[in-house]
């Protein structure tokens, strides 16, 4: 067999022992609205561990991260400063907002915001604006997943074949099990991604330098400023590095599936349990970035960065353990994009569509239109996937400018009562429009900083400005308040 | 009522922003190299392990009230 037939074989077995973990999970099981987007409110450490820890392994961390070391340099590093600053602001504001799920039976990001502001519209407006922004990053992992399956196919196979395929199985899995297929399988994803990056950060440098310490000495010979600030870039320095790490870290756990991640757990101390030890596994991405860095020197005019850490595997390693990165890097494309499908699915059925269109639909109806919306969503994206070529970092960049402008909305109905639904419905339409106009007319970074960062400051006066101006005379702060 | 975390608690986890936003320059020094890995890298790397330990200590101090809470009740 030849080396693309080698990697290829091992690569689908690694998906559909996957697949078939997806189904099992869900096997003899009633899958309600509850169970299917919640896991029935009883996640212990490990399984919720996995859902808050999502995003440390996903195809923007594999060959995102390692694709921006190689391209950009040194403003990569702000993904692993971000990372952990985020699991930081994880501690305080998850365990009231799971406290708020139990008690009220939130299943969504907009349920928080229908309840704690009493209005629909705002629901409604956080469930599109949530959608919107979920599309760039189920449209990273599917381009990530045609990437890997084009190297390791050594070109045989071209991404869009490859990304249906994979689509396919993904949909399938998700409409059979939901939210506890996509737990389950990211045990086999993280446990094969974590065994990779250590082995990629530390084999790839030593066949090709002798020694990661030699890889860097050469490295910082061939390019000294690579490794600093803006590195590789123009306009990527430390106002925009300070800026990015606020924005992304503050942003996190406002992306609709990790939110609604929280309410998977049986108990709040388990989310803070988990927060305090998860930057420690932040810690093994700096392997994944060895090899974006090794690649710098030994691989230099890569037309795409994304690719660097599987071309590097590709000349490094026998085809097998191609097989074997391409099958976790596969997985790590499928699992998150599974879970944003569901979360952007369930959003637009319950938040959306019944609120505005059609009030009298029970939870079933509900669970068959977010079924069905799981296969468009995945459409989109795959399309979006197949005829775009922004790199996966900066797709993901873009998204967190627009799911961060829920921050205020979040932190302020938690902890201060009188936060009033005109102050962020204002706040939120002016950050969300704020990021839009600045990227559809290419002015981030603005003066050097991260452009949605600039409309998260924005909006959060605006969103205590207005709270304060109308607080007394509209009366809305003091009903809903009671929420919390 | 949501139960506000502590200003202890909360002074713990603004020490790791502080320290980033703080010690920016650091992050563009490359040398000295120990063990082979350039200097900001390694300043990361410390940084994340601290930061681990403020948040290790913040866990302390906000179990420590849920426990008083529920005893108390």
């Amino acid at each position: 067999m030849s080396g693309s037939g080698v990697a290829l074989t091992i690569i689908f077995s690694i998906i559909a022992a996957g697949a078939c973990i997806g189904f099992l999970a869900g096997a003899h099981r009633k899958l309600d609205l509850e169970q299917w987007t919640v896991g029935g409110r009883g996640f212990g450490v490990v399984l919720v561990y996995l859902l808050m820890a999502g995003e440390v392994y996903t195809t923007f961390s594999f060959l995102g991260a390692s694709g921006w070391a190689y391209s950009r340099g040194g403003p990569a590093l702000y993904i692993m400063a971000y990372l952990t600053l985020a699991y930081v602001v994880a501690f305080f504001i998850l365990p009231p907002i799971w406290e708020l799920g139990r008690r009220h039976g939130l299943q969504t990001e907009s349920d928080f915001f229908a309840r704690r502001y009493g209005s629909k519209y705002l629901a409604a407006f956080v469930c599109l604006a949530g959608v919107v922004f979920l599309i760039p990053y189920v449209q990273l992992q599917f381009t990530g997943l045609g990437i890997i399956v084009e190297v390791a196919s050594f070109d045989g196979i071209r991404r869009g074949p490859a990304m249906v395929i994979a689509v396919t199985i993904l949909a399938a899995f998700v409409l059979a099990s939901g939210v506890r297929a996509v737990a389950w399988v990211s045990v086999l994803k993280d446990a094969l991604m974590v065994l990779a990056a250590l082995a990629i950060g530390i084999g790839v440098p030593y066949a090709h330098f002798g020694g990661v310490g030699k890889m860097f000495s050469a490295l910082a010979h061939a390019h000294p400023a690579h490794l600093t600030m803006p590195g590789a870039t123009p306009n990527l320095g430390h106002t925009w590095y300070i800026s990015t790490v606020l924005l992304t870290s503050l942003g996190f756990y406002m992306w609709p599936h990790s939110f609604a991640a929280t309410f998977t757990a049986r108990s709040g101390d388990i989310i803070r349990r988990n927060a305090v030890v998860m930057p420690l596994y932040t810690l093994t991405l700096a392997f994944v970035f060895f090899a974006g860095f090794s690649a710098v020197v030994a691989l230099p005019g890569l037309a795409n960065g994304d690719m660097a850490l599987l071309t590097m595997v590709r000349a490094t390693f026998p085809a097998w353990f191609l097989g074997v990165i391409g099958g976790a890097g596969a997985l790590t494309a499928m699992v998150p994009a599974a879970i944003f499908t569901l979360t952007a699915a369930t959003l637009f059925a319950k938040n959306f569509y019944r609120p505005l269109f059609a009030p009298a639909m029970t939870d079933d109806q509900v669970a068959r239109l977010a079924r069905v919306m799981v296969v468009v969503l995945s459409l989109i994206g795959l399309l979006f996937a197949i005829y775009s070529s922004t790199t996966l970092v900066s797709l993901l960049l873009l998204g967190y400018a627009g799911v961060g402008q829920f921050f205020p909305g979040v932190v302020l109905g938690l902890f201060w009562r009188r936060v009033t639904l005109t102050g962020v419905f204002t706040g939120l339409v002016v950050g969300v429009g704020t990021v839009g106009g600045l990227a559809l007319t290419k002015h981030d970074p603005l003066f050097g900083i991260n452009g949605g960062f600039l409309a998260l400051c924005l909006n959060f006066l605006l969103t205590v400005g207005v709270s304060l101006a109308t607080g007394r005379c509209l009366g809305d702060s003091s009903e809903t308040a009671e929420v919390v | 009522m949501i139960k506000r975390p502590s200003w202890a608690s909360l002074l713990l986890a603004l020490i790791p922003f502080a320290a980033m936003c703080f010690s920016v320059t650091l992050w563009d020094r490359v040398e000295p190299m120990l063990l082979g890995i350039p200097f900001n890298l390694l300043w990361l790397i410390c940084w994340i392990v601290f930061t681990t330990l403020c948040m290790w200590m913040a866990y302390r101090l906000e179990t420590g009230r849920h426990k008083q809470d529920d005893s108390s009740r």
